[in-house]
This record gives C-alpha cells, structure tokens and sequence, in this order.
C-alpha cells in the first residue's frame, strides 16, 4: 500500500508517475543517450523515464539544472537550495521542497532552517539574509511573477552581489519549471506496510 | 551565440554594458542552454500532437497570463493563424487542452491527478502529455528569468 504524502517533510518521498514512464527495452537509442544509459548503468528514476517521452527536452534540462545548481562560483550551493525551497513551498511541490530541504540541511549541516520554514511558512523566523532569499524566490513563484522593487531592495540591502542575485533568480525559476513536472506528472508516495 | 541576443536576455533589456550584463556574461553557459530549451520546446523536431504554430500560440497565451505583453508579442510572431486561441466553440481537444496549460501555469499547487486523467480521456497520449507539460514548465522558467533580469536592471538603474 502507499499513500500520498501532502505535507511538507524532509523525508524524500518515493515519485510515483501518474502517467507510463519510457520502458527501458522499448527506448530509442536518443532516449538512451539521453538517459546516458550504459551497460554498467542501468539503473534510471521513473521521473527521468517519464521525462524521456520529451527527450529534446531532457536532453537540454538535464545541462541546465546542473549548471544553475552546482556550477562554481556566485551564490553558495545551500543558497540556491532555498530559492528552490522557496519556489517548491508556493507550488506546493512535496517531493521538491522535500529533496532540496534535506540538500539544505545536510548542506548547512542544520536542519534549523528548513524546520522553522516547514512549521511556520512565511512566517519563519529567519536571519535578514535568509529572509531576502526566500521571500524574494517566494514572490518570484507566485504566478504571475509578484518580486518586485521591494524584495530586490531586500537583496541588495542584505548584501548579496549582482552575481548572487542571478544566481537566486536562475534557481527559484528553475523550480518554477521542475515543480510544473514533478507536481503535475506524479504523486509523492510513501510506502506503507500492509497490515 | 551572442547570449545579449537570446530571448531571455533581450526581452529583459539587460544590455552587454554595464554591471548587470557582466553578472550575466558569467553565467554565458546557462543562459545558452536557456535558449536551447527554448528551441526544444517550441521548435522541436519530434513535435508529437503539438505543431510549432500551436506551440507557439500556447506559449503567447502563458506569457499573457504571466502578465508579460512583449514576451506575448515575441511568441505571437510564430502562432501564425492559431494567434488567437479561443476557447469559446474550440473543439473538445482544445479546449481539454487550453483548461489544462492555463492551471499548469497559473494555478500549479491546485493540479491533481484527474487533470492528467482528463487529457488521457481526450484522447492525448502520455508522450504528448509530457511534451505539454515540458512546454508550459519551461515558458514558467523562462517568464521568471526575464522578470528577476528585469527587475535587477531596474534596480540598477
């Protein structure tokens, strides 16, 4: 049995696709290469699966969230983490927020602030940097777009350089892309014991 | 490429001189791979039960909703003769279709498993499903980057 998970947690969820992912022995040799399957590499996530229906897609996604997330240089990896947070809580995206609240926390090596963004919402108490990263990715979630003057005054006022900030739009954008997969093409799912 | 002149970067007004366009020329990878999403989203070659016009013209409608005219304006230029997608006496596919990008974009936390359902029901295919989803999820990211661009060449202003 398993049951879908609907409140924020750092405890990943398993991703179940509401649609047929791409079987593995019926995938194009693009989608294989895309999947950057090898004969020691077999093992692929459903979702990376799913997305291999679009394979020109997942073959540019794949470069580009890796880049917006992990390249050097900018703003601190932990950082990004929380304008994904901040996309992923608006979108109510469980499965992202829950992945990249316990990339923060292992990150940061402290689960303070994913916990009092997790009980309390926007309403967390944060530091003043903290606060201008998230309310600024938050605010740029909301569809429409609603960041404006005032959260990039937030930024600047709290420190961040031009290239930090880019870094922070590039992330809480990322997620207004990932969260529109991940929330609209599966459930998060945990699985229980049958009794 | 010249990455001043990708769509992103353009629609922004963020120019090559000056401070924001330096902060912008580090990031000269992302911004590139932005523009090849855009190019695997609305032109691909394996397009499926989504044309470009249609593309196109979907992508015009999810910047309107954004709030984003000249992005709209951009998008409208390939939609050809589907510019004006109205949903009014649109044929079922359509219209199953137009229902869902509009939630997908704009009410995405509100999204549940029977609206996936509701596209299998018309007929569209689970490949064509994730090609639609791709296109609105992208358009979402792209719509971000342009209005956070924007916003830090206001600010700099």
């Amino acid at each position: 049995m398993s049951r879908i998970v609907h409140k924020f947690t750092r405890t990943v969820p398993h991703w179940q696709p509401r649609v047929t992912p791409v079987k593995l022995d019926e995938a194009t040799p693009e989608q294989l290469d895309a999947l950057k399957i090898t004969p020691s590499n077999t093992k692929v996530s459903d979702y990376v699966l799913t997305l291999a229906h679009d394979v020109e897609s997942l073959t540019v996604r794949s470069p580009l969230f890796n880049a917006i997330m992990y390249d050097a240089g900018g703003m601190s990896r932990s950082e990004r983490e929380l304008g994904a947070l901040g996309a992923s809580m608006v979108n109510r995206c469980i499965y992202c927020a829950a992945v990249h609240a316990d990339r923060h926390a292992k990150l940061e090596k402290d689960t303070g602030v994913t916990d009092e963004l997790f009980a309390k919402g926007e309403n967390a108490d944060l530091s003043v940097r903290n606060r201008a990263i998230f309310d600024f990715a938050r605010k740029a979630a909301e569809a429409p777009p609603a960041a404006g003057q005032a959260e990039m005054d937030a930024l600047r006022d709290a420190g961040l350089s031009d290239e930090e900030i880019l870094d922070l739009i590039l992330s809480s954008a990322l997620f207004g892309w990932a969260n529109r997969l991940m929330h609209v093409l599966g459930d998060p799912v945990r699985q229980e014991a049958t009794a | 490429m010249n990455i001043f002149e990708t769509t992103a970067v353009k629609m922004s007004g963020v120019t090559q001189d000056g401070e924001i366009g330096s902060a912008v020329a580090t990031r000269a990878n992302i911004i590139e791979l932005t523009q090849a999403a855009e190019d695997a989203v609305l032109r691909p070659r394996d397009f499926g039960a989504f044309d470009h016009v249609l593309r196109a013209a979907l992508a015009a409608r999810v910047a309107l909703l954004a709030g984003d005219e000249a992005l709209e304006s951009y998008y409208l230029t390939g939609a050809g003769d589907r510019a004006v997608l109205d949903q009014t006496g649109a044929d079922q596919w359509l219209e199953v279709i137009l229902s869902f990008v509009d939630k997908v974009a704009n009410e995405t936390r509100d999204v549940a498993a029977e609206d996936i359902l509701a596209l299998q029901g018309a007929g569209i295919s689970d490949a064509d499903i994730v090609r639609l989803c791709e296109l609105v999820a992208f358009l979402a990211y792209q719509i971000r980057v342009i209005a956070g661009l924007r916003l830090m060449k206001g600010a700099a202003a």
